[in-house]
């Protein structure tokens, strides 16, 4: 099965459209929103985890080009700034997917940014402004 | 075998001193016991490197002409306000000092995007900063105003001091309430679901001498990637806690006052910090080098994160109204493993110390030591120790009945 994060981004016209309705029934996708948002410019950008079959999932996101939605992999939006992290832990017991984790014996922190689901609750935990979220 | 600061130094100048770190040791201790690692080791260095909000930084920015007399008047960095109550241009800036406009915790929980601590770590990295003043004019110093952009290396001195540093053991910090609560120990979550704590453990100075007997006045330190040395015992000094069969205090006791030339140091190892909901602070890299006399304080460097240990404390309740007592007591080995149990339940836990970079620290103050650029001091004055008697007081606030008396007069 293959698994993928993504940000969909609706323009003003297809902000109405049902589009993970389509993607559910006519690609047998499951679909799982992460976060939605829709700007006062009336776009809108839905955060999701989209799983199925390869070749599902391949058709599923032809179809959405064919919309005119712009995909971006989820990895994009999020950063850990390497440099200005400390390695002190204090973002790892409140990340809920274990994203960010630490490395027992030497307590190395690393990020890995395929499990990270943008939830933000570290871009407030971490004094050193390491983690940023644009979403 | 029992050796002196002097002969210590003597191998350190012939570049055939044998030095470990704090948690090197604990193998060699392991491997050859007590006597023998005494015998070979000369010093054992250790570090921490955690935020400590009693940081700050005094200046002397030299004399603008005409001249002004900023003692009395406003000036800020960077709008962060310094103070100013000394002579003409001397200036004392505090690591949580904040802006004027910053809205602090009207918008709950605030930001605190950038205060003192921010300021010290932009002078540290070679930025300019922004200097205003407003002064009251004397005879002798007319100007009134200043605005300019300042360095660090345009000033005459710029000098770390931190009143309060380097903490001997800490609080593990838990909410026990329904709500999330922001504080110094970071963003804790509802009915104790994390726990943070804040100590390098096994490799932290103070929990590595635990008596003081080789730190005191002038000991010369690792200091924010430069040289600094102790002042002293630091403000809010407990030697007098309870402490284990290995004479480590259990909870917070000994502190470090401390200083050195801000002009040395690198923004590396001092970094401002911002605490969501409480504010800013400073991040200070320490490293103590603790020399090898006797036996006995080599056993005490030998101390392992599992004979380490810490209190549990509520800080949504007996934090902030100066309740005794624990939660429990946890050990630096359970808190490192990612989780610890309080009161039967499982509590996911994280570091504010960073353990990586205190590591760091002990490793750079120990290739000093090996390559003869660093040479250890004997104390002046040690720090009053566990049969000092000295013991941390609560304020006694007192009945100000006659609210209009004269104050000062």
């Amino acid at each position: 099965m293959a698994v993928k994060r993504l940000i969909l981004n609706f323009p003003a016209h297809l902000v109405d459209q049902p589009v993970t309705y389509q993607l559910i029934r006519k690609f047998d996708l499951r679909v799982n929103i992460l976060r939605a948002r829709i700007t006062p410019r009336e776009e809108g950008r839905l955060m999701v985890e989209v799983s199925g079959r390869k070749s599902s999932l391949e058709a599923g996101l032809g179809y959405l080009a064919e919309l005119g939605l712009a995909v971006e992999p989820l990895a994009r939006e999020v950063t850990w700034h390497q440099e200005r992290c400390i390695e002190c832990s204090a973002c790892v017991s409140i990340c809920p997917t274990g994203a960010l984790s630490v490395e027992r014996s030497a307590m190395h922190v690393s990020f890995l940014g395929d499990k990270c689901i943008a939830c933000e609750l570290c871009v407030h935990v971490c004094p050193y402004k390491a983690m940023e979220i644009v979403f | 075998m029992a050796k002196t600061i002097q002969e210590i130094n003597e191998k350190i100048q012939q570049g055939k001193a044998v030095v470990f770190d704090a948690e090197e040791i604990i193998e060699l201790v392991k491997q050859k016991g007590y006597k023998k690692a005494a015998a070979e080791v000369d010093v054992v260095t250790t570090g921490t490197f955690a935020p400590m909000c009693s940081s700050g930084a005094y200046f002397n920015i030299g004399h603008s002409n005409p001249r002004i007399k900023l003692g009395g008047g406003r000036v800020t960095l960077n709008e962060v306000p310094v103070y100013t109550g000394f002579a003409a241009v001397d200036l004392f800036l505090g690591a949580t000092a904040l802006p004027d406009d910053d809205p602090r915790n009207r918008i709950y929980p605030g930001r605190f995007a950038y205060g003192g601590a921010h300021v010290i770590e932009d002078l540290v990295a070679g930025k300019d900063v922004r200097l205003t003043a407003q002064a009251y004019g004397t005879d002798c110093y007319p100007r009134r105003q200043l605005d300019t952009w300042i360095r660090l290396e345009d000033m005459n001195e710029a000098v770390l001091f931190n009143m309060r540093n380097a903490y001997q053991n800490y609080n593990v910090a838990v909410n026990l309430s329904n709500h999330v609560i922001h504080t110094y120990m970071g963003v804790l979550q509802p009915k104790m679901r994390n726990a943070t704590y804040c100590s390098a453990g096994q490799l932290s100075p103070l929990l590595n001498d635990p008596y003081y007997r080789t730190i005191g006045m002038g000991t010369a330190i690792f200091l924010g990637g430069g040289v600094g040395y102790v002042v002293g015992s630091g403000t809010q000094h407990n030697p007098t806690v309870p402490r284990g069969e290995n004479g480590v205090p259990r909870m917070g006791a000994g502190t470090l006052c401390v200083t050195g030339n801000l002009k040395e140091m690198s923004d590396r190892w001092l970094r401002g910090a911002s605490f969501t909901g409480y504010g800013t602070t400073l991040a200070v890299g320490i490293g103590v080098p603790i020399p090898i006399l006797d036996e006995e304080i080599l056993r005490y460097t030998s101390v392992a994160d599992a004979d380490l240990v810490a209190q549990v404390v509520d800080y949504s309740g007996a934090y902030p109204n100066c309740l005794p007592g624990s939660l429990g007591e946890v050990s630096y080995a359970k808190l490192k493993s990612g989780s610890i149990t309080v009161n039967g339940q499982k509590v996911k836990t994280a570091g504010l110390s960073s353990y990586v970079r205190a590591k760091e620290i002990a490793t750079i103050l120990k290739q000093w030591i090996q390559s003869g650029s660093f040479l250890l001091t004997q104390p002046s004055v040690p720090l009053p120790s566990a049969d000092s008697g000295i013991q941390f007081r609560p304020l006694e606030e007192r009945n100000v009945s006659d609210k209009t008396a004269a104050v000062g007069l």
